[in-house]
C-alpha cells in the first residue's frame, strides 16, 4: 500500500489550498449503487487496491453494514486526483439510502458543496431521489446526475441502442425538471443539468466505468461502442478506456464548486448570524486565519479514541490543543487529535484549515448538529432539517441490574451519535424508551449497544409511535385555574396542511425562538393562514403552533411563558392516549387573569391552560394518527400475486402497478404497525426474489373502529384507565 | 343542617375571637389551612385542646378542590380555620360560592388582618393605601414585573403600597424583607424604572400581631441591609405623607428626621 501512504502525503499538502479542494457526497434511493460508486472512486484514486473495490465495499466498514449489504453510516474518505496538470483533494461522504437512516443524509449535506444524485437506469427516478434533490438544494449543494447500472439495460432488459438513448434522455429530463422546480431563480441557468457541458454522466459503478459527453468527445468513445462492449460482455476494456474515477473526478473538479465559491453561496443560507462579523467574514471567505467555525455533522464512536466529531470547517484553523466552545454548552473542550478521515482510518495531522471536512477527538460535549467555534458567543448554524420523525419505539432494560448505569451512559452516546434516535425515560416504569425511524434502524442500534458497547439488554417488541390531532375546530373551551381566579379560552384547530408540510420540510423552523416574526407571518399568510393569526404566533413545537389572537389583555404577557410551558406539555402528551400531538393550531381566544401575580403562578396557570387545551381538543373530535409507509416492490411477474397477498394482509392500499419486461413494480401504502416482520415474510412469500424498499409517508388518521381499540391498548400499557376523559372532566 | 363556617384565626397566637370558639365546637369537622400565612404547630395543638377536637390540616390543592370540606358541610357543619381574616385572602371566595351553589349556609367569623394591622402598627392611614401587591418567589418561567408596575402607579397617584411577601408552603419558605426588596429591584431593572434606585422610603413590618412585632423605616437601600429576624415579613412603600404619618414613622419606626421637612 505504498501508494496509499504517498496519497496521504499529497492530501496533506493540498489541505491548505482551497481552490484545489472539493467536498462532495453521494445520495440516492437504496440499492442504486452509491457505495460501490464511492468505493471505485477511492480505489481509482489509490486509497484501496483496485481488485477489492466494488467487492469489499470499503466505505461499508461497519460489521453490520457488510453483513446486510447496505450503508448505515455516512462514511468519509479523502482522495487526490490529478486534473489538467494540477492535483486536487476530494473529500467524499457516502450516505445511506435506506429510509430508516434519512437523518444521516440530511446532516451529510451540510458538510459538502456538491453531490452526485445516483439513479438506477433500470428502476429510474424514485420518490427518494426527489427527496435527496430537495435536501441538496435547500443546503445550496450542487446536484449532478449519475445514471448507474446502464449495463443492466442492455444485458437484462435487452433494449436497443436507440431505446437506451431514449431511456437515458428520459431520466435526465425527469431529474432536471425536479431540480429546476426547486432551484432559486439565480441558480436556474447555472445549475440545470447539461449533457453537453458534462454535468450528467452514466455508466456502471460495479463494472468500474463511466462516461460523459465531453469525455466521449475527448476519447472518441461512442454510444455504439458502449453498447457493444456491454453486449459482448467486455466491460473490462470499457473500464480501461473510461475508468470511473477519471471521468467522475474530472466532473467533480470541473463542475463542483470549491470551498471558496461554495461558502460564498452557502453561508448566508445555513447561518443567520451577522455576515459582517468576524465569524461571518471568515466563513464567507473561507479564511484560515478567521475565528474557528465548524458544524459537526456526525459523531462516530471509535473503540480506541472514543467519540470522534466529524464535520465541516467553514472558517479558521483547528489544531491539537485548542480549546473550542460548543454551542449551548458552558465549558470549552480541548482538541486532542485532528485528523483527515479516510474510510475506517483516520490520518492524524497537526492542523487543518477552513474548507475541509475534519475529524476531531476531544469534543466531548458535541453532538451531530453542534456549532464549534473559538468564539463562545458565535451564533449557531441553522438547525439541520430532518425529513422524517421517529415512528417505532422499543423499551430497553439492562439484562443485569449492575449494568444499568452503563446502559444510561451508552444510550446517551448512541443518541448523540445518531440524532434520529430519541431516548426517553418512562418516569412511571423506569424503562428506557428508544425511538427510531423503523424496525431495522432500531435493530441495528440494539445490535450496537450489545456488541460495540458491551451491554447486554432486553428489548420489548417494537411498538408504533402514534400522534394525536383533531378533525375539526373545537372550542373556545373554558379552562379554570385550581383557585378559580384565572380562566383561559382556547380553540383547537387542525393546522393548515400546507403549513404542516412547510414545517416538515424545514421551510418554517420549528422549536426555539422565533427569529423573524414578520417574515414568518408573511410566509404563513402565503400558505393560507388568516392575517391576524399569522401575526400572533407565539411558539412552534414539532408541527404544533401556539397563537395568541387576543389584544390588550392585562398581565397576559408576563404569564405567557407559563402558557407556553403548558402548551408544550399538552402537545407532548395528548388528551387521547398521552401520545404527542401533531398539526395542531392552538388559539388563545381570551383569558381572564387575577391582577395580583401571586394568584397566577405556575401552579395556577399551567393546569388552567392544560384544561382549556384538552377540552377544546375534545370538542374538535380527537383523532389518533398512525404512521404510514410507502412500500415499493419489484418482483418477477409470476410472483406478483404472492407479493400482493402479503401486502393485503397488512391493511395496505395498492396505489400503482407497473409492468416492465419480466418484472412488476408494485407501489402501495401500508401502516407501519402492520409492517413488522415484513422482511422475512416477503422473502418467504417470493422465495427471496422480490426487491423492496420503503419510505416513511407521514401520519394518517386511524379508522374509527380500530382507533378505540388502539387507544385503550396504549392507555393500558401506560398504566392509565382504558377510556380517555371526556369534555365534562376538563370543565370541572 | 348544612353549614360551612369560615373562621379567622387573626394575626398572632391567641388572637382567635372569643365567640369563634363556641362556633368551632359545634362543628362536625374542623379543617385548617396555613399556606396563606404561618400558623405554628403549638398554636394548632392549643386550639385542639381548647375545642377538644382534632384539627385536620388541608394543603392548597385540597382547599382549592374543596370536596373534603363541602362533603362534610353538606351533611352537617364544617369549619375552615384561616390565618388572618378568612375573606381577606381572596382564594376562599370560590369555596363560599360553591357552598352557596350547593345550598350550604355560610357563616363568616372575622378576625384581625394584615390589611388593617400593618397601617395601624406604622401609624399610616388605611384609606391612603392603593392596590396591594404580592412579591412572588422566582419560579421557572414565572418572572412577573406587574407588582413593581403597580407600586409605581400607586406612588404616582399618592397612594401607599402594602407589599405582601410570598410563601412557599411546601418547602416551609417565607420570603424575607431583604429578598422582597431585591426582587422588586430586579423588576425595576427589567422594566427600566428608578423609583427604588432614587432611594424611596420603605417600611418593614416583621411578625405583625405577634408579641415580638418589629418595625423599621428608611431609604430602601438601607432597609435592604436590615435583618428583620423571624418571618413573616411585609413591606410598605409610603407615597406622599401626611405630617402625622411622618411623625409616627420617625417616632415608632426610626425613620430619618428629614422626612418631617416640608410637612
Amino acid at each position: 500500500m505504498g501508494r496509499k501512504e504517498d496519497n496521504i502525503k499529497r492530501a496533506q499538502a493540498l489541505m491548505t489550498k482551497p481552490q484545489q479542494i472539493r467536498n462532495i457526497g453521494t445520495a440516492a434511493h437504496i440499492d442504486h449503487g452509491k457505495t460501490t460508486f464511492s468505493d471505485n472512486l477511492i480505489a481509482g484514486a489509490g486509497m484501496m487496491s483496485e481488485d477489492l473495490a466494488g467487492k469489499q465495499l470499503m466505505l461499508d466498514y461497519d460489521e453490520q453494514e457488510q453483513a446486510r449489504g447496505i450503508t448505515i453510516n455516512a462514511a468519509n474518505a479523502s482522495m487526490v486526483h490529478m486534473y489538467k496538470g494540477r492535483e486536487y483533494l476530494v473529500n467524499l461522504i457516502d450516505t445511506p439510502g435506506h429510509v430508516d437512516f434519512g437523518g444521516d443524509v440530511t446532516r451529510a449535506m451540510r458538510a459538502i458543496d456538491g453531490v452526485f444524485i445516483l439513479s438506477c437506469a433500470v428502476e429510474g427516478v424514485m420518490p427518494q431521489t426527489e427527496t435527496v434533490i430537495r435536501q441538496a438544494i435547500r443546503e445550496k449543494v450542487r446536484p449532478i446526475l449519475f445514471i448507474n447500472k446502464v449495463d443492466r439495460l442492455i444485458n437484462e432488459l435487452k433494449v436497443t441502442p436507440e431505446q437506451m438513448q431514449q431511456r437515458l434522455a428520459g431520466i435526465i429530463t425527469e431529474v432536471n425538471a425536479k431540480i429546476l422546480k426547486l432551484l432559486p431563480d439565480d441558480l436556474k441557468a447555472k445549475w440545470a443539468l447539461n449533457v453537453e457541458a458534462g454535468t450528467v454522466a452514466f455508466g456502471s459503478a460495479y463494472h468500474n466505468w463511466a462516461i460523459s459527453v465531453p469525455y466521449m468527445k475527448r476519447s472518441g468513445i461512442t454510444f455504439k461502442d458502449i453498447y457493444e462492449y456491454c453486449a459482448k460482455g467486455d466491460q473490462k476494456t470499457l473500464a480501461k478506456r473510461a475508468p470511473i474515477h477519471e471521468v467522475i473526478l474530472d466532473i467533480v473538479i470541473e463542475h463542483m464548486p470549491n470551498p471558496l465559491d461554495a461558502q460564498k453561496l452557502r453561508v448566508p443560507q445555513i447561518w443567520k448570524g451577522d455576515l459582517e462579523s468576524p465569524a461571518g467574514k471568515g466563513m464567507i471567505t473561507c479564511d484560515p486565519n478567521g475565528p474557528v467555525a465548524m458544524m459537526v455533522t456526525k459523531i462516530i464512536v471509535d473503540p480506541h479514541a472514543g467519540e470522534v466529531a466529524i464535520g465541516r470547517l467553514f472558517s479558521g484553523k483547528v489544531a491539537r490543543g485548542m480549546d473550542l466552545a460548543i454551542s449551548g454548552m458552558p465549558n470549552r473542550n480541548r482538541v486532542q487529535q485532528v485528523a483527515l478521515a479516510v474510510g475506517a482510518d483516520r490520518i492524524s495531522v497537526e492542523e487543518i484549515d477552513a474548507g475541509n471536512i475534519v475529524a476531531i477527538v476531544g469534543l466531548k460535549d458535541a453532538i451531530a448538529g453542534s456549532t464549534v467555534s473559538s468564539d463562545q458567543a458565535m451564533e449557531p448554524f441553522e438547525k439541520m432539517v430532518h425529513y422524517s420523525e421517529p415512528v417505532v419505539t422499543v423499551a430497553i432494560e439492562a439484562k443485569h441490574m449492575k449494568d444499568l448505569p452503563k446502559l444510561v451512559e451508552v444510550l446517551r452516546t448512541v443518541a448523540k451519535a445518531d440524532p434520529s434516535i430519541q431516548v426517553e425515560i418512562n418516569q412511571e416504569t423506569g424503562e428506557h424508551l428508544m425511538s427510531g425511524m423503523g424496525e431495522l434502524h432500531l435493530e441495528i442500534t440494539q445490535y450496537r449497544i450489545i456488541h460495540e458497547h458491551g451491554v447486554e439488554i432486553k428489548a420489548s417488541q417494537p411498538i408504533v409511535v402514534y400522534r394525536e390531532r383533531v378533525e375539526q375546530k373545537g372550542g373556545p373551551f373554558e379552562g379554570k385555574s385550581p383557585n378559580k381566579h384565572n380562566k383561559f379560552y382556547f380553540e383547537a384547530v387542525p393546522l393548515e396542511d400546507a403549513i404542516v408540510k412547510a414545517i416538515l420540510e424545514g421551510e418554517i423552523q420549528s422549536g426555539g425562538k422565533i427569529k423573524d416574526a414578520k417574515a414568518l407571518a408573511k410566509k404563513l399568510q402565503e400558505l393560507g393562514m388568516d392575517r391576524d393569526e399569522a401575526k400572533g404566533v407565539v411558539v412552534i413545537q414539532d408541527t404544533n403552533m401556539l397563537i395568541d389572537t387576543t389584544k390588550g389583555i392585562q398581565y397576559l404577557h408576563e404569564t405567557m411563558e407559563l402558557v407556553v410551558d403548558s402548551f408544550k406539555e399538552a402537545m407532548n402528551k395528548g388528551p387521547l392516549a398521552d401520545e404527542k400531538c401533531m398539526g395542531m393550531k392552538m388559539l388563545i381566544i381570551d383569558a381572564k387573569l387575577h391582577e395580583d401575580s401571586i394568584h397566577r403562578g405556575p401552579a395556577q396557570i399551567i393546569p388552567a391552560v392544560r384544561l382549556s387545551i384538552y377540552g377544546s381538543m375534545c370538542q374538535g373530535k380527537r383523532a389518533l394518527m398512525e404512521p404510514k409507509q410507502k412500500v415499493f416492490i419489484n418482483c418477477p411477474q409470476d410472483l406478483m400475486g404472492d407479493a400482493m397477498r402479503e401486502m393485503q394482509q397488512r391493511r395496505a392500499v395498492i396505489e400503482d402497478i407497473q409492468q416492465e419486461g419480466e418484472n412488476a413494480n408494485i407501489l402501495c401504502k401500508a401502516p407501519v404497525a402492520e409492517m413488522f416482520g415484513f422482511a422475512s415474510a416477503i422473502r418467504s412469500a417470493t422465495q427471496g426474489r422480490a426487491l423492496w424498499s420503503t419510505e416513511n409517508a407521514g401520519f394518517e388518521k386511524l379508522p374509527k373502529e380500530l382507533s378505540m381499540k388502539v387507544v385503550a391498548e396504549i392507555r393500558t400499557r401506560k398504566g392509565l384507565k382504558p377510556e380517555p376523559y371526556d369534555e365534562a372532566y376538563y370543565s370541572a | 343542617m348544612a353549614e360551612l363556617v369560615f373562621v379567622g384565626l387573626g394575626l398572632g397566637p391567641g388572637s382567635l375571637p372569643h365567640g369563634a370558639l363556641d362556633a368551632i365546637k359545634a362543628c362536625d369537622m374542623i379543617f385548617l389551612e396555613r399556606y396563606t400565612a404561618p400558623v405554628p404547630d403549638d398554636e394548632i395543638s392549643r386550639l385542639s385542646k381548647l375545642t377538644g377536637r382534632a384539627i385536620e390540616e388541608l394543603d392548597r390543592t385540597a382547599v382549592e378542590k374543596g370536596d373534603a370540606i363541602i362533603d362534610v358541610a353538606k351533611k352537617g357543619r364544617a369549619a375552615l380555620l384561616v390565618p388572618g381574616d378568612p375573606m381577606a385572602a381572596t382564594t376562599h371566595l370560590s369555596l363560599r360560592m360553591r357552598a352557596a351553589a350547593e345550598s350550604i349556609s355560610v357563616r363568616i367569623i372575622h378576625a384581625s388582618s394584615v390589611f388593617s394591622a400593618i397601617p395601624g402598627i406604622l401609624g399610616l392611614q388605611h384609606y391612603k393605601f392603593g392596590r396591594t401587591i404580592t412579591v412572588p418567589f422566582h419560579r421557572e418561567g414565572f418572572a412577573p414585573t406587574s407588582p413593581y408596575e403597580s407600586l409605581v402607579k400607586n406612588t404616582e397617584a399618592g397612594q401607599h403600597t402594602l407589599a405582601l411577601l410570598d410563601i412557599d408552603a411546601e418547602k416551609g419558605r417565607y420570603m424575607t424583607s431583604r429578598e422582597g426588596i431585591e426582587a422588586l429591584m430586579t423588576m425595576e431593572k427589567k422594566v427600566g424604572g428608578d423609583l427604588l434606585a432614587r432611594g424611596a422610603l420603605c417600611c418593614i413590618v416583621a411578625r405583625a400581631g405577634h408579641g415580638d412585632c418589629a418595625i423599621r423605616a428608611g431609604p430602601v437601600q438601607e432597609m435592604l441591609r436590615f435583618d428583620a429576624g423571624e418571618p413573616p415579613h411585609s413591606l410598605v412603600f409610603p407615597a406622599a405623607l401626611h405630617f402625622l404619618e411622618a411623625e409616627a414613622l420617625v417616632a415608632f419606626a426610626g425613620a430619618p428626621k428629614e422626612i418631617l421637612k416640608g410637612k
